[in-house]
């Protein structure tokens, strides 16, 4: 599939690739800017913007922009991340035009007053919505704790009182900030002319502002390794989550860090897999390796009875130091590549994730890379990169957080830093 | 550009179904056996998912340990489900390896060890997915909404109850197990890059000298009482409705697939527009149709701070009330592009393919081509989708909520 690339006078970033076969084109505005771009007082503005931005421009109302994407039938959304908000739409091919014009023109949103004091209530709705999901909460606690002063480790929802006290004019201030050209990357993916994107491109962005761009706080931390129980007496289960430091996004070790994780915590056949939940003692547990720019994190983490908690605890604990120091086995290490592999060829086969990956190659590695490039860098991983991961990250010098009912859950000897 | 679809029946009863998906280097099966959780005897609610769960921990002459590695190894990403009619075995990985995962797959059905020692793991996970409901409050409501639409058994869930699995032993999970897992009525579908030819070879040397039938009726209770509210200490109030839907099948099932996407569907649909986007009442609020082979539903779902669920309720059921007034042309256009649009990029899904290859097979006793659902869509019109919500206007609401407080119905 032919790969392309063009910048924009104004510094905008398009890549693409094309498959003329495909059935669907996938299209995304990467913006890089996230939670850990924001001041103190605009905890939570990058995810409140990113819902704003579909409140309409001078052009279109919020309905309106609504109805368009619903008249060209386009599978649209957006997320927001510590570090990037993507819009993102798959159309059909004839409408990829329409799909421009629409999420171009919203991008430089007229932020309402009246659109954005409504909004409010959504995002106040959102917050409360994760507050009654315990594990999700656990999550973010885990961040805020592991992180610290670290700017990964800012909430990207916010809190009710953020939301209630920020500005339409911190936020209008905000999006001048970070939304200009050279801070946004266009990726598109599956069936286009690529001459003729570009060109409808230029028309829809070409005019959009200059601008230094930045971003402070890029560094590894290795946590602040402190051990926090959240007491919550309605919940039913215990929710621990153990964080540990890894490889940046744009280290070589990252495709190493994404393997030995899958053997520790898939969910099946993993350490951690044999260890609690064959034998029926907690009802989860996973570990996944999260990659930021400048650092990376394992997360692992389970569930279960809050009264077995602390032998669960301890049983993590002892998988997480039994790796550290014998590593894993051959047997292992092909499990979890065998298991990569058919993820990463089913995970390219729809336009929609081709797009997504190119973008965040793009954004992370500041290359582009093919499914074949990425399945080589798996095939590539050796016992020894795995050792090595393991030497510079020690994935078992955890932070921990606890939520649930428990009131105190003894500190193991062996939690934190060395 | 039609797809090839293949079909075969075998003299046992067992259907294979498959897609040929050039354009691809993976494949899909999945495997529907009529042993979902409507089949759980009333005192051993839950026995379908602990059967789901035990049947994988050895088959054939792999122990647990040597099943997944070699599960795992195929880079197969599978899933055992319950379901309320069916037990799904799905699995995803590269087509290459799909003819090895078959023969595992023919273990696993029809071989499993069932082991004794493995009974009081599997229950404690399925006591555990139990509890672990309960911090999932969205979950849970639509659980209850479906205990006050549905007559048992067809009310049940598949996680059952803490007594139907603490009643549960190897020899009860074995027995369910011979009772219900038999050719006849299976539907094994398979998308993706495939040759049809050794696909059909292969499943009829690995089930074709299985038999035997199911005997398993179903005996509806009576109805239950369609209003309930469960106190739980929660920042928003969970709100699900449910009201009758036409079956997959009638003559009016794509007026009512209509009628449902003129609600929800999109972001411009009526329930986002008017209590999302105009009230700002909460962040997410949908409603979906789903059907049985005989009758269908619609289920709404909302959540909101518990000081403006009352609003939210108000307007969810003003929204419903209203359906019958009519529909615009416009609301119907943007439902046939939303509708047309998923048709066609499900197309290049091997799992979305495998899926409805089996469901349609379930349900309609053959496969729907594209263009036939095409045709239909493209049929839909303000008045065919107005005709069907006046011949069958959302009302008597099934109504259920979760929070501190309960509401009131106008």
């Amino acid at each position: 599939m032919p790969f392309h690339s063009h910048q924009l006078a104004n510094g905008l970033q398009i890549i693409g690739e094309t498959s003329p076969s495909a059935r669907s084109t996938a299209l995304g505005f990467f913006v890089h800017t996230g939670a850990r771009d924001e001041t103190l007082d605009e905890c939570g503005v990058t995810h409140f913007l990113e819902h704003m931005v579909f409140k309409g421009t001078p052009r279109r109302t919020a309905l309106d922009v609504n109805r368009d994407f619903d008249k060209i039938g386009a599978d649209y959304n957006a997320f927001t991340s510590e570090e990037n908000t993507v819009f993102h739409a798959a159309v059909l091919p004839e409408y990829l035009p329409q799909a421009v014009d629409l999420l171009a023109d919203i991008l430089r949103p007229s932020l309402r007053e009246e659109d954005f004091d409504m909004e409010k209530k959504v995002i106040i709705e959102e917050i409360g919505m994760y507050e009654d999901q315990p594990m999700w909460s656990a999550y973010d606690n885990a961040k805020r704790v592991y992180f610290a002063e670290h700017k990964l480790g800012n909430s990207i929802l916010g809190t009710p009182a953020s939301i209630t006290t920020l500005t339409r004019a911190q936020m209008h201030a905000y999006f001048q900030r970070r939304y200009v050209a050279p801070n946004i990357m266009v990726a598109a993916a599956g069936n286009l002319d690529w001459a003729r994107f570009v060109d409808i491109i230029e028309k829809n962005c070409g005019h959009w502002e200059k601008g230094s761009i930045g971003r402070e706080g890029v560094r590894e931390t290795r946590g602040s390794g402190r051990f926090e129980v959240m007491t919550k007496e309605k919940v039913m289960q215990e929710h621990v989550i153990l964080m540990a430091s890894g490889p940046p996004a744009d280290s070589p070790l990252r495709h190493a860090a994404d393997l030995l994780s899958m053997a520790i915590g898939d969910d099946s056949g993993s350490r951690l897999y044999w260890a609690l939940v064959d034998p029926g003692l907690a009802d989860s547990a996973d570990c996944s390796f999260h990659e930021y720019e400048g650092a990376g994190a394992f997360y692992t983490s389970f569930s279960g009875e809050p009264e077995q908690a602390e032998r669960d605890l301890a049983i993590v604990l002892k998988v997480l130091r039994e790796v550290q120091q014998g590593g894993i086995t051959e047997e292992e290490l092909n499990q979890a590549r065998n298991k990569i592999l058919s993820r990463v060829v089913r995970g390219s086969e729809r336009p929609k994730g081709r797009m997504m990956a190119i973008g965040m190659s793009w954004t992370y590695q500041h290359e582009y890379r093919s499914v074949d490039d990425d399945l080589r860098a798996y095939e590539s991983v050796t016992l020894p990169a795995i050792r090595q991961v393991l030497e510079r990250y020690p994935i078992d010098q955890v932070t921990t957080l606890a939520l649930g009912p428990l009131a105190k859950l003894p500190t193991p000897a062996v939690n934190g830093l060395r | 550009m039609q797809p090839e679809v293949y079909q075969h029946t075998f003299p046992n009863g067992l259907t294979l179904l498959a897609e040929r998906m050039e354009h691809v280097r993976s494949a899909t099966l999945n495997f529907l056996v009529p042993a979902g959780c409507v089949y759980d005897p009333p005192n051993q609610l839950g026995i379908a998912a602990v059967l789901a769960d035990l049947i994988t921990r050895g088959a054939g002459s792999r122990d647990s340990r040597a099943l997944t590695l070699a599960l795992d190894n195929l880079g197969l990403d599978r899933s055992e489900s319950v379901g309320l009619m069916h037990t799904r075995f799905w699995g995803a990985t590269v087509a290459r390896n799909i003819p090895a995962a078959l023969e595992i797959y023919a273990d696993i059905l029809r071989r499993p060890h069932l082991p004794d020692q493995e009974v009081d793991a599997v229950k404690a996970l399925a006591l555990q997915d139990l509890r672990g409901l309960e911090d999932e409050p969205r979950a849970k409501v639509l659980v209850e909404l479906r205990k006050h639409y549905y007559p048992a058994p067809l009310s049940n869930d598949h996680r059952g109850n803490a007594e139907g699995i603490s009643n549960l032993t190897g020899e009860r999970v074995r027995r369910q197990h011979r009772r219900l897992f038999h050719p006849a009525g299976i539907i094994l579908s398979v998308a993706g890059n495939i040759e049809w030819r050794s696909l059909l070879d292969q499943v009829g040397r690995l089930f074709g000298d299985w038999s035997g039938n199911a005997e398993a009726a179903i005996r509806c209770a009576p109805q239950p009482d369609n209003r309930a509210h469960i106190t739980k200490d929660l920042e928003q109030t969970q709100i699900g409705v449910a009201y009758d839907s036409v079956p997959i099948g009638d003559a009016d099932y794509y007026a009512a697939l209509g009628a449902v996407n003129v609600l929800s569907g999109n972001m411009s649909s009526r329930l986002f527009t008017e209590i999302r986007e105009k009230e700002g009442l909460c962040y997410s609020v949908w409603a979906t149709y789903q059907t049985l082979k005989d009758r269908a539903r619609v289920i709404c779902y909302a959540g909101s701070r518990n000081e403006r669920a009352q609003r939210t309720l108000d307007v969810l059921l003003r929204e419903l009330r209203r359906l019958p007034e009519g529909v615009e042309a416009e609301e119907v256009e943007r439902v046939r592009a939303g509708l047309k649009s998923s048709l066609i990029m499900q197309q290049e899904s091997t799992g979305g393919r495998a899926l409805s290859l089996a469901s349609d097979w379930y349900y309609l006793g053959r496969v729907r081509s594209f263009d036939e659902i095409q045709a239909a869509i493209d049929g839909l019109t303000p008045e065919s989708i107005g005709k069907h919500v006046r011949r069958c206007p959302p009302g008597d609401f099934t109504i259920v909520t979760l929070g501190p407080k309960p509401l009131e119905y106008v």
